[in-house]
């Protein structure tokens, strides 16, 4: 097990983590947003390396994010763990339940399944008025273990959690990625049938691939609602997710400090991009889509990782072909 | 008894317009297994010209009102066709034969290319044309219940769209050999056909199809930005019932999920978007790859 790649994430974490913090408020937002928004691609990268694209992973990041919401506002709950932990819950709660019917199917199957999943959310909250129906509603400031920062604090206070939870979710998955148990996914990707001769099952695999996907995203979807202070139906639109998706293939699923890499690079260009030219936007991220197939199909993380001699090379080359 | 005439009427028409805006994403992957997710920018683009041109043709004195509705096909045929072999000799041609979510993805950034070409030609302001729309009147039915007679038409053309496919793909020459493409590609090609030139085609007829959905949808309707992308996950849960690739399967999926619908709109219309994904999910659950789908043997 290779601690440097372990350390240097701590590292980074924590250079970014100070950046943040005594940067601009603009910059802390930002950070935070794409930061809670890598946590939602790292489940569609997971996913990923077991071949199946999730068009429908908007699906745990709005239920993340009303639980969140609906917490603070009906439940009483006004602690910030607590509201995570409730989307948390009915996040796993869900995905049991949707996983058993979604890992029989492969491809475009399970792509056009997760999008109808994540519309099904988009259709019953549109259609309930006492949710605020398209608008959302707004969740205030939450409470973190008995203090209540105001104003400015508030921000830095999310941006610290979504910081935190970041870190321990990027060195958990970065050991889980490369335990047998993690390449596996990728065994899967390239001949699902000979993984279930060895005596091992694919779809409890898929299953709990989801299942972790699933978490991460809902707790995205928390953050974003406690960071931006509101929740809207549109965070389970599956344009949503199609965004997802395109970090993912921004970032590449090799590496677990990629989808990070590259919710950066998606939220400053898009702030950038949207305040300069806001109708060019989809059409930029579209162009960019089809170049990154056409000549980076292994995304923004092949440029750091070729200049390294990799000793999984010859790994590298079979997977080459599956890696979109 | 007027509420069960109302059901079924109203079914009938969402059903053709649901079988109009299917049908070319079927064909399309029928043939080329390519789950075209531009077909909503299609649709969106069909939309648009037939919008601008109809409100143009009604803006001064072009001769009898009723030539709108052969202007609302051409444009389909114009604005689609182009718009398809744009597309495909341009890039598709490039990607034929590549995995299918490969092909997903790539649709998926030609439908975020083209919604911000449509809003750069057109503009973020609704377009309205309803002059066809009225131009028809309203029929009465069992007393109570007034509809659109455009809506009504709308049935018909549907089912000669149908009943034409069926006879292209069934009777001409044309058909039975794509039919065999779409069996054995590989055979296809070893028998000497131009499968490169049959895709292509197929590509085009498949937009043209998406366009004419939007054309003809556009008078009844106030064409937004963002049209497109609401449709498209509808025109899957048909497809996907009926099965990828089935023009019949894609008329039952239709049929079904407009009942299912209409019935929704009726009597509870709280899970109206509900209702639509949970017949897809109910066929899948019961046969995964739709009601007239091919099951595809595992290859090792």
């Amino acid at each position: 097990m290779n601690h440097k790649t372990e350390l240097g994430l701590l590292a980074a974490a924590a250079v970014i983590a100070a950046g943040g913090w005594l940067g601009p408020a603009w910059l802390t937002f930002l950070l935070t947003v794409a930061f809670a928004k890598a946590l939602v691609v790292l489940g569609v990268v997971l996913q990923m390396r077991a071949g199946l694209v999730s068009f429908g992973q908007a699906l745990y990041y709005c239920i993340g994010g009303y639980a969140a919401g609906l917490a603070f506002q009906h439940l009483g709950v006004h602690d910030v763990f607590a509201m995570l932990a409730l989307g948390v819950v009915a996040a796993l709660v869900v995905a049991g339940v949707c996983g058993l019917l979604l890992t029989r199917y492969r491809d475009i199957f399970y792509a056009m399944l997760t999008m109808a999943l994540s519309m099904v959310l988009y259709g019953v909250l549109v259609k309930s008025s006492a949710l605020g129906s398209t608008d959302g509603f707004n969740v205030a400031a939450p409470r973190y273990l008995g203090f209540q920062p105001q104003g400015e604090d508030a921000a830095r206070a999310a941006f610290a959690l979504t910081m935190a939870i970041c870190a321990v979710a990027a060195l958990v998955l970065h050991r889980v990625l490369n335990s047998s148990f993690g390449r596996i996914s990728e065994a899967i990707r390239e001949n699902e049938i000979r993984v279930d001769y060895l005596g091992l099952s694919p779809r409890g695999l898929l299953y709990m691939n989801y299942a972790a996907a699933a978490v991460l995203s809902s707790l995205g979807g928390g953050l974003i609602a406690i960071a931006t202070g509101h929740v809207d139906p549109d965070m389970a639109f599956w344009t949503t997710s199609g965004e997802f998706v395109f970090i993912a293939l921004l970032g590449g699923a090799s590496h677990v400090a990629a989808p990070f890499i590259a919710a950066i690079v998606f939220s400053a260009v898009r702030t950038f991009a949207i305040q300069e030219m806001p109708h060019l936007w989809q059409m930029t991220l579209g162009a960019v889509l089809l170049v990154l197939m056409a000549f980076l199909p292994k995304g923004l993380w092949s440029l750091v990782a070729r200049k390294r001699p990799a000793p999984a090379a010859a790994t590298e080359a079979n997977t080459e072909r599956a890696a979109a | 008894m007027t509420t069960f005439f109302a059901i079924l009427i109203d079914a009938s028409i969402y059903a053709s317009w649901l079988f109009l805006v299917a049908a070319g994403l079927t064909v399309i992957y029928g043939v080329m297994r390519i789950l075209n997710m531009a077909h909503g920018s299609f649709y969106a683009i069909g939309a648009y010209s037939a919008a601008s041109l109809v409100g143009w043709f009604f803006s001064g004195e072009h001769g009898s009102p009723y030539w709108a509705y052969a202007l609302l096909l051409v444009c389909a045929v114009v604005a689609g066709g182009i718009t398809g072999l744009l597309l495909d000799q341009g890039l598709l041609r490039f990607l034929r034969g590549r995995d299918e979510i490969l092909m997903v993805i790539v649709t998926y950034a030609l439908l975020l290319i083209l919604e911000d070409v449509v809003k750069l030609v057109w503009g973020v302001n609704p377009y309205l044309a309803y002059q066809p729309y009225r131009l028809l009147g309203q029929t009465s039915v069992a007393g109570a219940l007034r509809f659109a007679n455009y809506d009504l038409a709308l049935v018909f053309v549907s089912l000669a769209v149908g009943a034409f496919a069926w006879w292209a793909l069934n009777r001409t020459e044309r058909g039975r050999l794509l039919r065999a493409v779409i069996h054995d590609r590989e055979v296809a090609t070893a028998m000497g056909m131009n499968v490169n030139a049959m895709f292509a085609a197929t590509f085009v007829i498949g937009s043209v199809l998406g366009a004419l959905a939007g054309a003809l949808t556009a008078p009844a309707i106030s064409v937004t930005p963002g049209i497109g992308i609401e449709i498209i996950v509808m025109a899957f849960a048909v497809v996907v019932v009926g099965g990828l690739g089935s023009i019949g399967g894609a008329a039952v999926g239709a049929v079904m999920v407009g009942l299912a619908r209409s019935f929704a709109v009726h009597v509870a219309p709280q899970i109206e978007l509900f209702v639509i994904y949970g017949v897809m999910f109910l066929v899948l659950a019961l046969r995964p790859q739709g009601l007239f789908g091919q099951i595809q043997p595992r290859k090792i």
